[in-house]
């Protein structure tokens, strides 16, 4: 008997998935059609089309595929439903993870035989690593969405660049002043968004990213526009430098070792792992400080903030400031590491992916933000072979991950503060802002 | 100079409109379900494509009736771009609806890079142009020397959007479908209680919203006659302003709002540097939200606690 009612709901099941991924399959073909089935051809006014039946069968097919695979692990996973057990794993695994992923960033350089290539992704990893860190202060401590945080890492990167080339200031000179050029920036953006809420603070802070590109490449005898600035110095090590001639005043020349391009990578990396170090070190900090506390309480509700004397616009202008003051450390270093800039590095999809290694990363979770920082830049970065693909992928990864992971990665938090014992809680929990 | 200034003010309304009509969208949208839909501009990227294709396979086919054409282009193109909207909110953002706001945002802008990557990839990154499908005008005046024209082709934007604001209006205002879409905005809980098939609602809404991207895309395809696979984020990031400038969730605003930064384009090229009118649509818009922060028509938001 209840084979046959088995036997009839595996026949269901079946005729459902066969249904639906024919559905799919539909979709695919009327989305396909025009853009894989056919390719336009040739020059202005002269267009003509070609076919490519295969590549569309192939692409349908593949989507129904899919389609069938997303079926049988949704089936899996209402049948397993061990989330909770899964949560409390990862969130004791994390007391190891962090640790862990500290050490062998801090001793990646150092492996014996390891190529420049590796040392150079991992600056790039790292850089992002800083970037989610200063923009999870606005985001993920203080819930205000800002999708125009590429505007500070332009903000510092120029002045850097800028200062080195009228003044001929050397990097470490310019740091500190690039951060503080990002901070005002960051101020004149808090004032007038002040008092706007989720989607309208969304578009101006979208629309100061635009504005700030804009005038860099069009206020052509300032910053060269769109051909960008070149021959930014690299950062010297105590007054020497790395060129690769050897000599006296240079790295090589004055430890007597021969000249390695490596040497120059290595130390930019050791940087930029401090610069995140200290983003990292400092968010947590503050978020004990009445200042921090005040950015997560304004995140949490806003009305409750105000009734109870949080200065509000103080505490806003603040996770502005200081969120966009190590977006410029990010900045001018990233000037130093590329030796040029043109205003192509500082597009809207900078932001959008900054943003995203936060969300993805889970808001407010450091560990999170930086295990989303190596899966979204290191990954792509080792995929170069790809070439045109690359950003197709990215693109297809982060709607998948989103929607298997709406959370992100560490969907648990430790609350700053707590009445009797602290302990893990759910990201469930926590508001994630509406300013 | 009055000519010039009236030149100005027929090519702003024109890009206007086309700024108003993919704003309708993102404002529909986000008045349903409260998401941005990031991927909105490239549908309207779609639609210019998927109408030049037709195009091109019109004249393939050795069909040489222009205007017959541009109107099967844009009924496939509409056609095809509701299928697009549906699958995008089927697959990107019905799973995350009611999670983590920012999650539906991230998938969002997901789902542009990647059907930007989808149309780079498939069809070449090259600019892709028409040649002009209806092309003359006639004269309004002339003033020392200055010819104001009004070409049919703008006519032909300016009437085709006013048709279907109408339609869409219509659907909005008198039909079932619209009173569903009108109740969901106000509550989507209650309206699912009261019988409101509310999956079905917001899937249809995806598909009229990228249907009148669609319209646009063709638009600005005849109008401009080059597009590439990257147009769909000015425009969307534009249409996008001008629905928050007129007060997101608001129909009327977000054609007002696409009207004011169509002529404020057109006004700033004309009259100061062509190569900072972003730059003065991004700063209006913040000097209105300053002083309106939920826009023209806005509805003030209630703070309750």
């Amino acid at each position: 008997m209840s084979d046959v009612r088995s036997a009839q709901g595996g026949r269901d099941t079946l005729i459902r998935y066969i249904r639906d991924a024919g559905g799919v399959g539909l979709l695919a073909l009327a989305i396909f059609v025009p853009f894989i089935g056919l390719r336009l051809h040739g020059e202005t006014n002269g267009l003509v089309l070609h076919y490519r039946p295969k590549l569309l069968v192939i692409g349908v097919v593949l989507a129904m595929l899919a389609r069938l695979l997303v079926l049988i692990w949704q089936e899996r996973r209402v049948h397993q439903g061990r989330a909770a057990w899964r949560a409390a794993r990862v969130a004791s695994a994390g007391k190891y993870v962090a640790p862990a992923l500290l050490a062998s960033a801090a001793l990646l350089p150092l492996v014996p035989g390891i190529a420049n290539f590796y040392i150079d992704l991992g600056v790039l990893v790292m850089t992002y690593v800083m970037l989610g860190w200063g923009l999870n202060i606005v985001v993920g401590l203080a819930g205000l969405l800002d999708l125009g945080y590429v505007a500070f890492y332009a903000v510092g990167a120029y002045s850097f660049a800028l200062l080195a080339h009228y003044f001929h200031l050397s990097f470490w000179e310019c740091l500190p002043l690039s951060g503080i050029f990002a901070a005002i920036w960051g101020m004149c953006l808090g004032f007038p968004v002040l008092r706007l809420r989720g989607d309208y603070l969304a578009i101006v802070t979208l629309a100061f990213g635009e504005i700030i590109r804009l005038v860099i490449t069009n206020w052509i005898s300032l910053t060269g526009g769109p051909n960008g600035i070149y021959n930014i110095p690299h950062p010297t090590f105590f007054g020497l430098n790395f060129n690769l001639g050897g000599g006296p005043g240079t790295f090589s020349g004055f430890f007597g070792i021969d000249p390695d391009p490596k040497q120059l990578t290595t130390y930019l990396y050791y940087i930029i792992f401090f610069l995140a170090l200290l983003t990292n070190w400092v968010t947590l900090r503050l978020r004990r400080l009445p200042m921090g506390r005040a950015w997560e309480a304004l995140r949490e509700d806003e009305i409750a903030c105000r009734s109870l004397g949080i200065n509000v616009r103080n505490t806003k202008l603040t996770a502005f400031a200081i969120g966009a003051m190590f977006g410029g450390f990010a900045g001018c270093f990233f000037a130093t590491r590329q030796n040029f800039i043109s205003p192509d590095s500082f597009t809207f999809i900078e932001s959008a992916t900054v943003l995203a290694i936060v969300v993805l990363g889970g808001a407010g979770s450091q560990l999170g933000v930086a295990l989303a920082a190596v899966v979204m830049i290191g990954i792509p970065a080792l995929l170069q072979d790809l070439s045109i693909y690359r950003m197709l992928f990215f693109g297809l990864a982060l709607v998948i991950m989103m929607v298997v992971r709406p959370r992100g990665f560490v969907s648990t938090r430790t609350p700053s503060i707590a009445l009797g014992k602290r302990q893990q809680i759910s990201s469930e929990l926590m508001s994630e802002g509406h300013g | 100079m009055i000519a010039y200034a009236l030149q100005q003010l027929i090519n702003g309304i024109t890009l206007g409109m086309v700024y108003g009509l993919i704003a309708v969208g993102y404002t529909m949208v986000y008045g349903i379900i409260g998401m941005i839909n990031f991927a909105h501009g490239d549908v309207f990227m779609v639609g210019a494509y998927v109408g030049i294709i037709v195009l091109t396979a019109f004249s393939g086919m050795g069909i040489a009736a222009v205007p017959v054409g541009l109107l099967v282009a844009l009924l496939v193109s509409v056609a095809l771009c509701g299928v697009y909207g549906f699958t995008i909110e089927r697959a990107a953002y019905r799973p995350l609806r009611g999670s983590f706001r920012l999650a539906p945002l991230i998938s969002a802008i997901g789902m542009s890079i990647l059907l930007e990557n989808f149309v780079q990839t498939s069809q070449g990154a090259k600019d892709r142009a028409i040649p002009e499908p209806i092309p003359g005008g006639f004269t309004i005046m002339q003033q020392h020397g200055f010819v104001v024209q009004m070409s049919y082709m703008q006519i032909a934007i300016i009437v085709t959007t006013l048709v279907t604001l109408g339609i869409f209006t219509y659907i909005v205002t008198k039909t079932p479908l619209g009173r569903a879409m009108r109740a969901i905005e106000q509550d989507a809980k209650m309206a699912a209680l009261l019988g409101v098939n509310t999956n079905r609602v917001i899937s249809l809404t995806f598909v009229i919203g990228s249907a009148l991207a669609a319209v646009a895309g063709i638009m600005f395809l005849s109008y401009y006659g080059v597009i590439n696979f990257f147009i769909g984020f000015n425009a969307g990031i534009k249409a996008f302003t001008a629905a928050v400038l007129g007060g997101i969730g608001s129909l009327p605003g977000a054609v007002l709002g696409g009207l004011l930064i169509g002529l404020i384009e057109s006004f700033w090229s004309g009259y100061a540097t062509i190569a900072y009118k972003d730059v003065a649509v991004y700063s209006i818009l913040a000097i209105v939200l300053m002083f309106m922060p939920t826009g023209l028509l806005g509805r003030a938001d209630i703070e309750k606690v």
